[in-house]
């Protein structure tokens, strides 16, 4: 099990700050999510903790070892589902195992079945729906080796209905792992309904604006999206989101 | 499955199958009609006379042109994947050496062929650098291109998960640029068969090329009609093994996207 703490992290793009010294931690075991409108830096901070951009300033630790500028630290799901076309089901969600070190069908083929995709293992990508592909994603960085997943976006592209389901089903999953995810979404309710810790973004630049601590019981079921408390958090975080927004 | 396709060639054949069918009947029949002296422009039916009838006497050019074909092929597209992984490998090479490499193409064949003779004499060298001359740069472009337009969120992918430069290569930009390599290589297939029939015409014991020669200086037009039968019939064979290879490699393709037409 792992546990991140990104301190006073700093980016811009030419003149464009985009990040300005945000600080988060996830404690091992922890569902947090990141909530912050579109364009406000969500994917960057993915990008500059994988390694793929460079910061101007910030340190990122992982197990209290700092992990700046070091590639394939954390197991990652891209915003889409970046499958690759010429694999199939199978060999596309042990690819992330597969890059460091030998991969084990048999647990992959387990997960696809958990993922409800049995039967799927010799298909491709495109003979699949939206959602059965970000399932796969999802698989796949779960497969992967390192046990800290950062999730980004992973169902914006869904229609309401599979959304839903796709949240459910991540929850299911995920009560019975436990590893540790930081989670990118604009969606409050996803946000509420998935986390045990919310940090709401400001935008131009970004720093944590407001944190939600989220005290629902696990295992969470779907009921309690229209409970009192559930729906007057909800307009919480709104309320702080839009004060961010004005 | 089988039936299906039966039914899609013969949907899809029928109409250039008419077209040549129109062609080559009218053809027959305005020889006929216009008494057109056969070393001018001989009928279907005597160009067919002579394929059947001269075969013992031609065939051994046909195989010496098949030969000469193959070889030349292999050789010209493995020193075009070769030349494209090394300069997409190496991005200071590919500066040095994608403005030579097309340029290399401006050079008539018909200018360079009489100096390779002078160079390299009469034997199967010169023949070969030709064919390698024309096939290596359809496949290299293609294979390079292919490796460039590989998707960018891939690549983060595989980045954001440790993969080495290696890894990379190997299990990304090379699968991505698999469908473009064969596009490369139905090109170059077409071209080899005519850069091996240019080659033989620079002086050869046999070879399609050098019965083609023969004959027109004799003014057997027939002969040379059967020339490029045969010619054409290479071409659409290499083309059918390199799209059979295809299919067989390439089967992830979403359908109307992979199948040509
Ligand atoms: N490589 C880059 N070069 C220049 N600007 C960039 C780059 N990557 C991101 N940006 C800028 O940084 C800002 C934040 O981008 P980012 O993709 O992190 O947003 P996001 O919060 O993930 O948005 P969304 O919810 O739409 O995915 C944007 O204004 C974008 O234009
Ligand atoms: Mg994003």
């Amino acid at each position: 099990m792992s546990h991140l703490m990104v301190e006073n992290l700093s980016k811009s793009f030419g003149d464009h700050l985009v990040l300005d010294r945000l600080s988060l931690s996830v404690k091992e075991g922890e569902f947090v999510s990141i909530l912050g409108p579109s364009g406000s830096g969500k994917s960057t901070i993915f990008h500059l903790i994988g390694g793929l951009e460079i910061p101007d300033s910030g340190t990122f630790y992982l197990n209290n070892e700092k992990i700046n500028n070091k590639r394939g630290m954390i197991s990652y799901m891209p915003q889409s589902p970046s499958l690759f076309p010429w694999r199939n089901i199978l060999d596309n969600v042990v690819l992330g195992a597969e890059i460091k070190e030998k991969p084990d069908y048999k647990k992959a083929k387990e997960m696809l079945m958990r993922a409800g995709l049995k039967g799927y293992e010799n298909a491709y990508p495109h003979e699949l729906s939206g959602g059965m592909r970000q399932r796969v994603a999802f698989v796949r960085s779960l497969l992967s080796p390192q046990s800290f997943i950062c999730l980004d976006e992973p169902f914006s592209s869904l229609d309401e209905f599979t959304r839903l389901d796709m949240q459910k089903w991540l929850l299911s999953i995920w009560e019975q792992e436990r590893q540790s995810v930081l989670f990118v979404t604009h969606n409050i309710e996803e946000a509420i309904f998935l986390s045990d810790r919310i940090l709401v973004l400001s935008t131009n630049p970004a720093t944590v604006q407001s944190e939600f601590k989220i005290h629902f019981e696990r295992p969470r079921a779907e009921s309690l999206l229209l409970t009192p408390e559930f729906l007057s958090l909800k307009k919480e975080i709104y309320l702080a989101l839009r004060g961010e927004l004005m | 499955m089988f039936y299906n396709s039966i039914k899609k060639i013969f949907i899809q054949g029928w109409l250039p199958f008419t077209v040549i069918t129109v062609i080559i009947i009218t053809w027959q029949l305005s020889s006929m009609f216009f008494s057109i002296p056969s070393w001018l422009l001989p009928a279907p039916s005597v160009i067919l006379e002579e394929a059947v009838t001269g075969f013992e006497a031609y065939i051994h050019h046909v195989i010496s042109t098949i030969n000469l074909t193959v070889i030349g092929f292999l050789i010209g597209i493995s020193v075009g994947l070769v030349v494209a992984v090394m300069l997409h490998l190496l991005p200071k090479l590919r500066e040095a050496f994608y403005p030579l490499m097309i340029l290399s193409q401006n050079i008539p064949i018909i200018v360079l062929a009489p100096l390779l003779v002078i160079w390299f004499g009469f034997g199967m060298l010169p023949k070969i650098i030709i064919i390698v001359l024309v096939c290596f740069f359809p496949v290299a472009i293609a294979t390079l291109d292919g490796f460039r337009q590989t998707s960018h969120e891939l690549i983060h992918y595989m980045q954001m998960a440790g993969a080495t430069k290696k890894q990379i290569f190997t299990k990304l930009e090379l699968p991505h640029a698999l469908p473009a390599i064969f596009s490369g290589l139905k090109i170059s297939a077409t071209y080899s068969v005519m850069g091996a029939v240019i080659s033989e015409w620079l002086g050869a014991n046999e070879g399609i090329g050098v019965y083609m020669t023969l004959a027109s200086s004799s003014f057997r037009t027939d002969r040379v009609f059967v020339a490029i039968l045969f010619i054409m019939v290479l071409c659409l064979v290499f083309f059918s093994i390199i799209i059979t290879l295809e299919k067989m490699l390439i089967k992830w393709q979403p359908r109307g996207k992979g199948e040509k037409r």
